[in-house]
């Protein structure tokens, strides 16, 4: 095999954490190359930007000036020395710097002295009965389409969540006039109470606090039937969604649709650093695993780090601060600047991370899902997507003695599947932890082991340059 | 299941669907391009053999999962449209004897 081709730092993942950091270091004469699976960079809350910006002024209004804004970051990254390669897969990613690449030009193994992990977010999953029909998607996927593919939903769509994404999303696609049949906020009472005691220190936001509040008035203002205290939601249909049934401040309703989307917040995309056994640690506000790791981005491994929304839920202006210092940090590492250069060029950074941690404490207490979104009550709803293990399985493995998620794991088939437990390990963790009694720290969540994208024999084949049989 | 929101006079490529031919935005993704075609069931499970669609549309699920140009398990919203792509639906478990 030949030896990887060797840099300075890689960045993977090239959304608003991976430009910036990518970007600073590079501004610091580190030879960096970005890896991202996308064609185009911006991540999930900027993708597609600069086509969109420059194509279709009607969808950049539609999208905002918060995803228009994209266009600047992806513009200084575009303009940088920063080795951009789009379309390509991370599979693999080893301690030692070593990352697998897949992409249009084959199978690559390259080193990095420095890795940068900034694979984002995902949505959380929503284990209602139903979720698994076609014509249930997440509300993300509704706006990736409309980002992406110029798409809006065709036939009526009821909507089903909680989170500054889910009314986002709402209002956006009440201004692209899809056939929105109902608006459900998921969102708990109880919630804004616990929001209250926090709000002083997100009042210096004061104008993205407005922004939510003008959102919600949209829609109401919208005329389309919008429910709050939406609980206990079950989606009907044989072979496909045909609608959805709810109960909301006591009065039970049934809302026909052809399209449910789900939506009740973003937990990080962790795969590629989980499965670097990098140590984490369970956030009880944010109810996910964070990746343990400093001001900086250093994770407990010595040439790893993280940045933005991968390592914890901070969104797009804190994981453009933590993207910055995680760069600054690695030209600190690899000896560009010293130490005192990346205190002074990061303080600004830290400091607006710092801010928006008050924001986001707000956020993380007013969208707090549901007790059932984290533990489905019913015993038959679909827990794992892939294997079709229920709620009940997993209870009955709990009952048979099983502790933790790997045994839950070879009991159930649960997290087996092709997506290797990323649909469903919090959700698994959590019946484990809801039937033994124990805290969701205790009970851990599934090893992660790669490689962990898709990949063919022939294409890891591709790799050896040594032809035995020639 | 989705529509376009505004006409648009991108270039098309022709792939083929289950037999049919599509011409479809070249750049698209194959999840997206389905989806705007009314295809909503993209394979069926390996288990209970239920019919299942796209879901997060950010390679995360593996739920759009199709064989595109004979090849079984490709995310259809990761991959974009080639000319003359073939795609069928994924049936269940793929039989290990042909």
């Amino acid at each position: 095999m030949n030896e990887p081709a060797s840099h300075d730092l890689i960045v993977i993942g090239a959304g608003p954490a991976g430009m910036a950091a990518a970007v600073a270091a590079a501004r610091h004469d580190l030879d960096v190359v970005l890896l991202d699976d996308q064609p185009a960079p911006g991540g999930q809350v900027f993708r597609n930007v600069e086509a969109v910006v420059a194509k279709s002024p009607s969808r950049a209004a539609l999208l905002g000036r918060d995803y228009g804004y994209g266009a600047l970051f992806v513009d200084a990254m575009r303009q940088s020395t920063v080795d951009y390669r789009p379309e390509t897969d991370v599979w693999q990613i080893g301690e030692d710097g070593t990352v697998g690449t897949l992409s249009p030009a084959g199978t690559a193994l390259i080193s990095g002295r420095r890795i940068i992990i900034a694979a984002g977010a995902m949505e959380r999953p929503v284990p209602v009965p139903g979720w698994t029909l076609p014509g249930v998607m997440t509300a993300g996927a509704a706006q990736t389409l409309l980002k992406t593919s110029n798409l809006v939903p065709d036939g009526r769509v009821a909507m089903v969540g909680s989170g500054p994404l889910f009314f986002l999303v709402a209002r956006q696609l009440l201004a692209a006039e899809a056939d929105v049949v109902a608006v459900l906020d998921t969102t708990s009472d109880e919630n804004y109470q616990a929001a209250q005691k926090v709000i002083l220190g997100a009042l210096k936001f004061w104008r993205d606090l407005l922004k939510g509040r003008r959102w919600m008035r949209e829609i109401t203002k919208s005329g389309v039937p919008f429910h709050h205290e939406v609980q206990d939601v079950r989606i009907f249909g044989q072979d496909r969604a045909d609608g959805v049934s709810f109960e909301a401040k006591g009065i039970e309703h049934q809302i026909e649709a052809d399209i449910v989307l789900l939506h009740e917040g973003v937990i990080p995309n962790q795969h590629l650093a989980r499965s670097l056994d990098c140590a984490v640690r369970w956030d009880e506000e944010q109810l996910c695993w964070h990746v343990d790791c400093d001001t900086w981005g250093a994770t407990s491994l010595e040439r790893i780090a993280v940045a933005g929304d991968s390592g914890s839920i901070g969104g797009a202006a804190a994981a453009t601060h933590r993207g910055r210092l995680a760069g600054l940090d690695a030209a600190r590492r690899l000896g560009t600047i010293d130490e005192a250069t990346r205190d002074r060029l990061g303080k600004r950074d830290l400091q607006a991370d710092q801010r928006l941690a008050s924001l986001r404490l707000f956020l993380d207490r007013l969208y707090r899902p549901r007790r059932e979104v984290l533990v489905p009550p019913e015993d038959g709803v679909v827990v794992c997507r892939c294997e079709e293990v229920t709620a009940g399985d997993i209870r009955q493995a709990a009952a048979l003695g099983v502790t933790g998620p790997n045994q839950a794991k070879a009991f159930t088939r649960a997290g087996m599947g092709p997506c290797q437990g990323r649909n469903c390990g919090l959700t698994v963790s959590a019946i484990l932890a809801d039937a033994g009694g124990m805290a969701a720290a205790d009970v851990g969540q599934f090893r992660v082991r790669p490689p962990i994208k898709p990949i063919t024999i022939d294409e890891l084949a591709d790799l050896a340059v040594d032809d035995p049989l020639e | 299941m989705f529509r376009p929101y505004r006409d648009t006079d991108d270039a098309t490529v022709r792939i083929h669907f289950e037999g049919q031919a599509l011409d479809v935005p070249a750049g698209e993704t194959v999840a997206a391009a389905l989806l705007a075609n009314g295809v909503s069931v993209f394979r069926t499970t390996p288990v209970s053999g239920a019919e299942r669609g796209p879901y997060c549309m950010i390679g995360v699920c593996f739920e759009c999962l199709v064989e595109i140009d004979a090849l079984a398990n490709r995310q259809a919203c990761q991959i974009q449209v080639r000319d003359g792509m073939q795609i069928r639906r994924q049936a269940g478990a793929v039989a290990a004897v042909p």
